[in-house]
């Protein structure tokens, strides 16, 4: 899928996803009850994205995704946040050839694979590196930005492995060959 | 849930008239330097200038302050979130403290606390306008030239087009979407349980990603069909030529990039410190 | 004699992920500057075959490739799908798949902008382009304010700058209302002449592709091809009728009555063709049959009154429209594309509240009623089936509605049978949706409606893209439907199917409802079709041509007769 330069599919499959990305973090965020904080189903979505399109796909999906929701929705990207979403989706997409969703099945061992990725993809994400640039180019403090960094990782993290794992088993349920279909 | 967003505005002002590669650039210049610099000299004046260029972009404040208000609401409550985890942040980074009048525990109300406070909220308001501006003054079939113009490579630039050109339609199917659901009786409501509210979510996100995936294959095809990808390089039908007005406006931009970068580190440090 | 274009030899192709080929041993020529029309039913390879044509295969859908296909003398084989797009252009069915630009200028121009042409060669390139279909005027309009036919005229446009030989179109008249069909055709046929291009058209509907001029009509079925000839000889054989595909109605009637149709008659043109050794005969048949009753009023059951609605304020897009069904009727809600059909069906189910006006269901006022309060009343099907399916079990998908409202694990596995077997899914109750062809996943979406028990059901161009065969099961399922008392109303582009099948016609045009009254006398009243874009039946203009004095009255009895005949050949049609 990626070589040095993108195949059309994954470009379309960016710009496709990205908006996608946009919607659903617009309308499809579930408040859970902890103060300003949501499950951001979107997260879910580029999960899905990135397994099916590759680390390139996930990275620029988070990436243009992120920043163009931001831009439309609050008029400014909030870069620090804007630069995980795409490592999310980088990290997360490097785990596509182990998986390889399209032969059709998702059984335990990948799916407790997946979800070991994505943790670690997120723990990294929204633990260290989010804080670390929101004191570096904000200068919060920061007790402040590990705490938020922490609620928003965690929520993500149930979120992607509760939302994103059905997607991928689901999606990988409609693979199914129809050869081994019969008429009852 | 037909959500106000930010869009591009039709007018003529000078600022519409800037090519899009130009208000990229600047947009960057200005929120970098607005993110580096604590100067609250420097803040003050980006923060007049930004009014200043809004003004000139001829956008009415009525049009985008349902942006505005959000933005407003969420610096407060971030200010408040930042007194309550670091009351005494001000003091660690100017290094003195005026107490104003005590407060119990280490909430005092100190000067330096006050003054980081507002510089912090002000940062945030200097950065706004200028993204806020680059959305609603670029119309976006000139956004993906522009940014290819820039140096970014074309394919990755076309598929911010392809963004934006189908976040209207994704939109449509998304309220389709939940329309049918709730028709069966899918309820999105907040009154729900929360496992509840995943399983409906789900019920709306299964087919909008079906129907993306659909998407996404007859778009490649149909990409494929009329060329893309062919070349190295690619040409911009609404690309807009530079004129003179774009090289003053980068100029100028540069000019106040590098200046706010000098007045902010000439002593080492991010911070103007009126306190020594 | 022209020198050929495109030389299929002993061609074959599969898909990687089939067992079995879906193109075998195609042999076809076609000549330089010809028309030439592909008709099969869903599933014959029609869309497989234009792949081949343009490098999508093996391009995007790999597979084996056997037999040698040339276009322009060279081996498609070797040349790359971007070296064939230079020769042949394609307009996907899909107008908003294919228009990847966001304003009008902008999409024409795509194909140039990847050649890197300078702008100011492609802006006069563009110009002209969208001078030829008249789109000049609407250059910098964005893709959301223009309508179907427009978008198709801007996907011409795409590819005419290219300044292709060969234009492709898979099924272009798919959700166009009838007079922008014809416009269409008149369109592609205009440009052929200018262009001296070779046209390949594949199209589900025949009679209106015959509007224009057609060299040869090309029948495929199961991968082969099975019939090719002039269309005088085509429309004169049975191949039409033996492949499962509707043949023109006019021709249908002749041979209903026993009238021989020679290519000497020159049939493929209604307006040429020889009338004289026909009118005896078929004035006689029409004697014959009997005219059907009509079915008296019924109380009602949906009833509008004066709605007013616009989606932006100060942009109304539906004018005061009021009328009323009666429980148990069935009715057509037909005109214009962006007449405001669809989102008057959104004002019924809930999805949008009108500005002003009243929605009364079985006599009780509605118009504050919650989505999901209707819903117990009214079913909607939506015209895209994907945009209602969310699970992966045709089961589970059926189930869903009744889940969400609680019913007893034992009440919905009851209830989901007897739908699925209403519906002709029950043999496929354990696949995957994502198995089932399109026209099942209609009736999926159907069935997961159904399960819920509406008094009325609305459907949104429930025939849409579905060849006849398809088409048959799907509107004989919905006849047996209202025949076991429910009311149902649906939208459709389809003249003949709304003689056929619903007595009465709702007709919009521009937010208004224009007329409400029998079938067959909207098609009877000229005014009223041109103002809602429809267009009346080849039967309307046979009987005018017959001498017939009551063209209505010809297609009523034409209906009946034909209803009576097909019932019979039915009966043998299993339902997959
Ligand atoms: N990408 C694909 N992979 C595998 N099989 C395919 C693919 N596309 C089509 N087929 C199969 O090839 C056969 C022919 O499909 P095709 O789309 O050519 O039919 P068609 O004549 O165009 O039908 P319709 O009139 O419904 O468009 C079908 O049985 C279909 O299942
Ligand atoms: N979600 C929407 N937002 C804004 N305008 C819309 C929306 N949906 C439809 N419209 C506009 O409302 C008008 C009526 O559209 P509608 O889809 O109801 O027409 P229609 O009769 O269903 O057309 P068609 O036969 O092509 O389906 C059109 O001008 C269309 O552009
Ligand atoms: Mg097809
Ligand atoms: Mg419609």
């Amino acid at each position: 899928m990626q070589g040095e330069k993108l195949s059309i599919k994954t470009i379309v499959a960016i710009g496709i996803g990205a908006a996608v990305f946009v919607i659903l973090g617009r309308f499809v965020s579930l408040p859970t009850g902890v103060p300003n904080t949501t499950i951001e189903t979107s997260y879910a979505f580029l999960a899905l994205m990135a397994v099916l399109f590759g680390p390139v796909a996930g990275a620029l999906i988070g990436l243009i995704g992120h920043a163009l929701k931001d831009l439309i929705m609050y008029g400014s990207p909030w870069w620090s946040w804007v630069i995980v979403s795409a490592l999310v989706g980088l990290f997360i997409g490097l785990s596509s050839n182990k998986i390889k969703i399209d032969e059709g099945e998702f059984g335990v061992k990948k799916i407790v694979l997946f979800n070991i990725v994505q943790v670690v993809a997120q723990a990294v994400g929204w633990f260290l590196i989010a804080p670390t640039l929101d004191i570096l180019i904000y200068a919060e403090p920061a007790n402040k930005v590990y705490l938020q960094g922490l609620v928003a990782g965690i929520a993500n993290m149930i979120t992607v492995g509760v939302i994103g794992t059905l997607l991928l088993f689901g999606y990988a349920k409609t693979r199914s060959k129809s050869g081994s279909l019969e008429k009852e | 849930m037909t959500a106000k967003m930010l869009s591009y505005i039709e007018r003529d002002s000078p600022i519409h008239r800037l090519t899009g590669a130009t208000k990229l650039l600047c947009f960057f210049m200005w929120s970098g330097a607005a993110m580096l610099t604590y100067d609250t000299r420097v803040l003050a004046f980006f923060f007049l200038a930004s009014v200043a260029v809004f003004k000139i972009s001829k956008v009415r404040v009525a049009e985008i302050s349902f942006i505005l208000i959000f933005i407003l609401v969420f610096l407060a409550l971030n200010d408040i979130a930042i007194y309550l985890f670091s009351p005494q942040e001000g003091v660690k980074i100017y290094g003195t403290k005026h107490v104003l009048f005590p407060l119990p525990g280490h909430y005092d109300v100190t000067l330096e606390q006050l003054f980081y406070q507002l510089n912090i909220t002000m940062k945030y308001l200097t950065v706004l306008p200028a993204a806020l501006l680059f959305i609603v003054t670029t119309h976006p079939s000139e956004f993906a030239a522009s940014l290819n113009r820039i140096g970014v490579s074309y394919r990755i630039a076309f598929s911010v087009a392809l963004a934006l050109r189908y976040i209207p339609d994704i939109q449509r199917d998304f309220r389709t979407i939940a329309h049918a659901q709730q028709a069966r009786g899918i309820d999105l409501s907040r009154k729900e349980k929360l496992p509840k509210r995943v399983k409906n979510a789900l019920a709306i996100l299964f087919p909008l990603i079906f129907t993306s995936l659909d998407r996404i294959e007859t778009i490649t095809n149909a990409m494929a069909l009329r060329g893309f990808g062919k070349k190295k390089r690619r040409t911009w039908y609404s690309a807009r030529p530079f004129a003179r007005r774009d090289y003053i406006a980068l100029g100028v931009m540069g000019l106040i990039f590098v200046l706010s970068l000098l007045i902010t580190f000439h002593d080492k440090t991010r911070f103007y410190n009126p306190f020594s | 004699m022209a020198k050929p274009v495109i030389e299929f030899n002993h061609f074959g192709f599969k898909y990687r992920s089939q067992a079995q080929p879906t193109l075998y041993d195609i042999n076809l020529t076609i000549y330089e500057g010809e028309k030439v029309v592909i008709v099969g039913p869903s599933g014959s390879g029609k869309s497989t075959l234009a792949h081949c044509l343009n490098g999508l295969i093996p391009f995007s859908y790999k597979g084996e490739v056997t037999g040698s296909l040339k276009i322009l003398g060279q081996e498609a084989k070797d040349k790359g799908i971007y070296a064939l797009s230079k020769m042949v252009g394609t307009v996907v069915q899909d107008p908003d798949a294919q228009f990847v630009g966001i304003t009008v200028g902008e999409d024409i121009a795509f194909a140039l902008e990847n050649d890197g042409l300078p702008q100011s060669e492609m802006v006069a390139r563009v110009e002209e382009a969208s001078r030829a279909v008249e789109m000049e005027q609407h250059l910098l309009a964005s893709v959301h304010q223009l309508s179907g036919g427009q978008k198709q005229r801007t996907a011409l446009a795409g590819v005419m700058v290219d300044h292709v030989r060969i234009l492709l179109f898979d099924e272009p008249l798919a959700n166009l209302d009838p007079a922008a069909g014809k416009r269409a055709m008149a369109l592609i046929d205009r440009i052929q002449k200018e262009m001296k291009a070779t046209v390949v058209i594949i199209e589900h509907r025949l009679e209106d592709v015959l509007h224009a001029h057609v060299d040869r009509i090309v029948v495929m079925n199961d991968g082969r091809i099975v019939a090719e000839g002039a269309p005088d000889q085509v429309l004169a054989s049975s191949a039409l009728e033996e492949n499962g595909i509707r043949e023109p109605l006019y021709v249908k009637a002749l041979k209903y009555a026993g009238c021989e149709v020679t290519p000497a008659m020159r049939p493929a043109r209604l307006d040429a063709m020889e009338m004289n050794p026909v009118r005896e005969r078929l004035y006689r048949w029409y004697e014959a049959i009997d005219s059907p009753a009509e079915k008296p009023k019924a109380p009602p059951v949906l009833e509008l009154k004066d709605i007013r609605f616009g989606y932006a304020p100060g942009r109304e897009v539906i004018h005061g429209v009021s009328f009323s069904i009666g429980k148990g009727e069935m009715v057509s809600l037909v005109g214009k594309n962006g007449a405001g059909k669809s989102t008057l069906t959104k004002l019924i189910c809930g999805f949008e509240k009108p500005d002003s006006g009243e929605i009364v269901v079985d006599g009780r006022d509605m118009t504050a009623a919650t989505i999901k309060e209707r819903a117990l009343k009214i079913g909607l099907v939506m015209q895209n089936p994907n945009h209602m399916i969310s699970k992966q079990m045709l089961f589970d998908e059926v189930a869903l509605g009744l889940v969400a409202r609680g019913f007893s694990d034992q009440e919905i596995e009851e209830r989901v049978e007897k739908t699925l077997k209403i519906c002709g899914l029950w043999p496929f109750r354990h696949w995957p949706i994502a198995a089932l062809s399109f026209g099942q996943k209609k009736r999926a979406t159907i069935a997961s409606v159904l399960a819920l028990e509406p008094e009325i059901l609305i459907l949104d161009e429930p025939t849409a893209g579905q060849d006849f065969r398809h088409y048959t099961e799907i509107m004989e399922f919905l006849t047996e439907l209202n025949r076991r008392g429910i009311t149902i109303l649906m939208i459709t582009h389809d003249m003949h199917l709304m003689l056929e099948y619903t007595p009465r016609a709702i007709v919009m045009a521009d937010g208004r409802v224009i007329a409400d009254e029998s079938a067959v006398r909207v098609l009877a009243d000229p005014d009223v079709m041109r103002r809602a874009n429809l267009r009346t039946t080849s039967l309307f203009e046979l009987a005018v041509r017959a001498g017939i004095g009551d063209p209505v009255e010809f297609v009523r009895r034409f209906i009946a007769y034909d209803k009576e005949a097909r019932g019979h050949d039915r009966k043998d049609v299993v339902v997959y």
